[in-house]
């Protein structure tokens, strides 16, 4: 069912929100926040997911551990179908997997002290006795990098990068396989931004957690991933290993999200090609017709309006949706969407 | 040529229930005709505050501007700003410096069309009649690239989605053709394809009218493929003022090398660790007689404790407040 | 690896913060920013010490008659003594006296009277706030019901009914005042339900229980203790409402909605009788709306400092 080193399966994942309107509160509508994803994780690396608001991707990561129910589709860890399980079971698999939110103001309850935050996945599936608990959160602080005497500290005498630290440690203590990290360090300040990411880097090195890092930073997914996966109004345009996404990305809006992002090189940016897309990311209340990208889309002609395109593997391991997409760059916008800097 | 505008050593404080928060601790910076200046700096930092400060945006209690001039040379001659009366200062808003904000959702008025605010600004600065302001905004809402002008005249700003309504605030700042626009982090609440599309409409725009622009944000990518001069702020202070080129490629301040390491780039080689400062961004609640950077810098020695470096030119049209030299790897000699 | 540890340097910046002075200065701010939260502070501070020592500081007996000494007026006025301050009442009985040792009746029914609705309140609002649906729809029914009646009419409805005593007097307004903490309970459930730490919760493992109890409850605290101290004030004045009509406590212990009860009669006549009793209700229900008020303020999660 599974294959050797994937830890990881989702197949054509949906997620749809009811919306209610009318004075009866009727189902007047949809939204379709995850639209059909399939991808793979294989253990102890990273897939990094990105996208622009609304694409849905935090909505994705939720699904994925059942905090959502997903509408349709399936999620496999390791051979266990997820979405199919009864609850007491779903509880007893949560150790294994974990998240990592994105605000730290507001994902520690203020009114716990640290060390009861670190501990508490623990004491809930009762995976140990109080004093080896102990023992094992002081551990926890010293692997993310904080002092273990702030166990009795609260969350607001620490600073946002030192909360999400604590955020880390708890999600760690029941040494789950897998964990989502849901845009742990848009919050945060540059300086502390790489402080986590390392550390975060440093724990799957140490101890071969699998991560699904989501994320709208493109230079961050690109840093920390082994591969990739752009997301677009619930629906994934291209999915590929880091390098080859970076360096031959083939969806045209993979392909104008890159040459976006601002690179600290000036002389670089002075000279840069770039694709400045029209529009705006659409809502997915009201999802286009056809690809859902052809209104912003450079390249977009008659079919795109009408017909889906599906996820195909365009070259080895590299997936694109999109109806130009073929081994012989058809859906390319620009020769060379980043320059590789001759500096570094 | 004098600078535009010229401010020299401004302390801005806060009487809070915590005790007195040191948000602007001694600035000084010169923005010449025409140029760029990017203020960069993280959370604490006070580069928003010191802007806000000249512009006599702090709410006067709690805040309290303590000291400093900023010299503008407006069109009536020079002036200090800092000690101008509430009613000229507010002449000067808008009509000669404009201001563009972070968030266009909350700083718009939710109750006006987006035309009446922006004929608003018009009629009382620029004396214009109601046809003249209705015709420049129409221009205006063209300028930068709102589709159907016309019809958005009378859009309500929830009707606008983010790209749309900073569209709508850079017009507000340009719509007086002011001498100098500050832009406080104006595009980082925006997805980064927006982001693209707004900074290279501004691009345009400043490029066509030759104003002088201060664009505040954290974003030290942004900042490379649009600013002409850099300074770098932390702790209220200056740490490092240079050309845009030299700030990047050679950093005299270990916060900016810190800082220039911490980022990940899309045109990096090989997967290197990010260099990380360690600690953490410096309390306002705590005023220091000595550099604020010291805690969290691998080259301080004693005199980084005993006393506060002050902006020196270290290189040509290059200056940073620190007693160490990076490039020959020891303390500056006095 | 560096970067991975915080060197304990930078980190003494963070338990330099936290120093008592550092927290006692902020509460003095807190408190002198908002004076009037001082003094109704020491208003209750006051009635509290009233209740606390009036059997101690050497008072007249409250229930002691002397009729040969009935209806003198206060200290201060021809005929008056230092004996009985206040005067007396148609019984002779201090007046003084019988307002100090009313104190005890008014906290202990406010004090207990509120702890009963809290609790009941808290469990009925967390619960209709948790699971919604039709739970909540069963249990906002009735509430709501409760809380459209005029209150007096139901609470002097069921003290007519269960007789006159301090411990039915607490219960009533125990059950007839939960009504409002399940409301407010239920709002901030809903809120609270939503955030990012309970989702965490859930992330782990954690049961409804768990949720509730352990996660959404500590959070409710601070809006319910500004609604406790108002609903105590509220309280000490029904309880002299009922009193004036006769359906508190019996007529011998001396509770100021007693006195105001015999008082009525001699309205014109003897004034200070229902006078004294009057002022220290008001008295104390001003110190514990001011109380309330600066309360409140205090527990304002806008005031939690949030470092960056």
């Amino acid at each position: 069912m599974h294959e050797n080193g994937t830890l990881i399966r989702v197949a054509q994942l949906k997620k749809h929100f009811p919306v209610a309107g009318g004075l009866l509160g009727r189902q007047v509508g949809v939204v379709k926040a995850v639209d059909g994803i399939s991808f793979e994780i294989k253990r102890g690396e990273t897939l990094g997911l990105v996208g622009e608001s609304g694409c849905g991707k935090s909505t994705a990561g939720r699904s994925i551990l059942q905090l959502l129910r997903p509408t349709s589709g399936q999620v496999y860890l390791e051979d266990k179908e997820l979405t199919t399980l009864a609850p007491d079971e779903l509880r007893r698999l949560r150790p294994r997997m974990q998240i990592v939110f994105q605000d730290p103001y507001a994902s520690l309850n203020p009114r716990h002290p640290v060390g009861k935050i670190i501990g508490e996945p623990l004491i809930i599936q009762g995976m140990m006795q109080r004093a080896e608990v102990h023992d094992r959160v002081a551990e926890l602080l010293e692997l993310v990098g904080l002092d273990p005497a702030f166990v009795r500290r609260y969350p607001h005498e620490f600073s946002g990068g030192q909360r999400q630290r604590i955020m880390i440690a708890r999600a760690l203590s029941p040494s789950p396989d897998f964990l989502v990290c849901d845009e742990p360090i848009s919050a945060l300040d540059v300086s502390i931004q790489a402080q986590v990411v390392n550390l975060l880097q440093g724990l799957q090195e140490r101890l071969g957690v699998t991560y699904l890092f989501i994320a709208h930073d493109l230079s961050m997914v690109k840093h920390i991933s082994h591969s990739v996966a752009v997301m677009y109004l619930g629906k994934i345009m291209e999915r590929a290993a880091r390098q080859t996404l970076f360096e031959d990305p083939c969806h045209p809006y993979t392909q104008s999200l890159i040459s976006a992002v601002p690179i600290p090189n000036p002389r670089l940016e002075q000279i840069r090609q770039r694709v400045i897309l029209k529009g705006e990311p659409p809502s997915p209340a009201r999802p286009p017709s056809g690809c859902v990208f052809h209104p912003r889309c450079p390249l977009a002609a008659g079919e795109c309006s009408e017909m889906v395109p599906e996820l195909r593997e365009v070259r080895p391991e590299h997936f694109v949706a999109c109806h130009f997409a073929d081994e012989h760059g058809g859906s390319k916008i620009l020769q060379a969407p980043v320059v590789r800097s001759s500096a570094n | 040529m004098p600078p535009i505008l010229d401010v020299k050593d401004l302390v801005t404080r806060f009487d809070t229930l915590d005790g007195v928060v040191h948000a602007v601790n001694g600035v000084d910076f010169r923005l010449e005709e025409g140029e760029t200046l990017a203020i960069v700096g993280e959370s604490g930092s006070g580069k928003s505050v010191a802007m806000m400060s000249i512009l006599g945006l702090i709410p006067s209690p709690p805040g309290r501007v303590e000291s400093g001039s900023a010299i503008f040379q407006g069109p009536g001659g020079p002036q200090d700003l800092l000690r101008l009366s509430p009613k000229d200062l507010r002449d000067v808003r808008g009509a000669q410096v404009g201001f563009i904000f972070q968030d266009p959702g909350t700083t718009l008025n939710p109750i006006l069309t987006i035309g009446d605010q922006i004929s608003e600004i018009l009629t009382r600065h620029m004396g214009m009649t109601a046809q003249q302001s209705r015709n420049r905004v129409l221009t205006l809402l063209e300028d930068v690239g709102i589709p159907d002008p016309e019809l958005r005249y009378k859009s309500y700003p929830f009707q606008l989605s983010g790209g749309m309504r900073q569209r709508v605030g850079i017009a507000m700042a340009i719509a007086c053709t002011p001498q100098i626009i500050i832009a406080d982090e104006p595009t980082t609440a925006l997805d980064v394809t927006v982001q693209a599309q707004v900074v290279d409409l501004f691009k345009r725009l400043r490029d066509k009218m030759g104003v002088a622009v201060i664009w505040i944000t954290h974003d030290l990518g942004v900042v490379a493929g649009l600013a002409h001069r850099v300074m770098v702020m932390y702790a209220g202070r200056a740490a490092e003022v240079a050309r845009v080129n030299d700030l990047y490629e050679h950093p005299l301040h270990p916060y900016t090398l810190g800082l220039l390491g911490a980022l990940p780039r899309l045109d990096a080689v090989g997967s290197r660790r990010l260099v990380s400062i360690d600690g953490t961004p410096p309390d306002p609640l705590i005023s220091v007689s000595h550099c604020p950077f010291a805690w969290r810098c691998t080259h301080a020695f004693p005199r980084c404790w005993a006393e506060a470096p002050r902006l020196t030119t270290v290189a040509p049209d290059h200056k940073a407040a620190c007693f160490y030299d990076l490039d020959k790897g020891r303390p500056r000699d006095a | 690896m560096a970067g991975e540890t915080i060197p304990h340097q930078a980190d003494s910046m963070l338990s330099m913060r936290r120093t008592f002075r550092d927290r006692l200065g902020y509460l003095g701010r807190l408190l002198w920013r908002d004076r009037s939260g001082v003094i109704g502070l020491t208003m209750i501070l006051v009635v509290i010490l009233a209740a606390l020592l009036a059997p101690h500081v050497g008072l007249q007996d409250p229930l002691a008659q002397n009729l040969g000494e009935s209806r003198m007026p206060p200290a201060w006025n021809a005929g008056g003594s230092w004996d009985h301050p206040f005067g007396t009442d148609s019984l002779g009985r201090d007046l003084f006296s019988r307002t100090i040792y009313g104190a005890r009746v008014s906290l202990t029914v406010g004090l207990f009277g509120v702890v009963i609705a809290a609790a009941l309140g808290m469990v009925v609002g967390a619960i209709a706030g948790y699971f919604g649906g039709r739970i909540d729809a069963l249990i906002t029914g009735p509430i709501n019901l409760i809380l459209s009646m005029p209150y007096l009419l139901f609470v002097v409805f069921i003290a007519a009914i269960l007789g006159r005593s301090l411990l039915n007097v607490i219960l009533i307004f125990g059950i007839t005042d939960s009504p409002i903490f399940a409301r407010v309970t239920r709002g901030e459930v809903l809120r609270i339900r939503e955030s990012a730490y309970v989702e965490s919760a859930v992330s782990a493992g954690a049961r409804w229980g768990r949720i509730i109890f352990d996660h959404i409850v500590p959070n409710l605290i601070g809006p319910l203790i500004t609604l406790a101290t108002f609903e105590m004030s509220a309280m000490i004045f029904y309880e002299a409402g009922l009193g004036f009509l006769g359906l508190s406590v019996p007529p011998t212990v001396p509770s100021w909605g007693n006195m105001l009860a015999e008082g009525r009669k001699y309205l014109s006549s003897y004034p200070w009788l229902t006078t004294f009793p009057g002022l220290a209700i008001m008295f104390t229900s001003m110190g514990m709306n001011l109380s309330g008020d600066w309360l409140r303020d205090v527990l304002d999660p806008r005031l939690r400092r949030a470092r960056r």
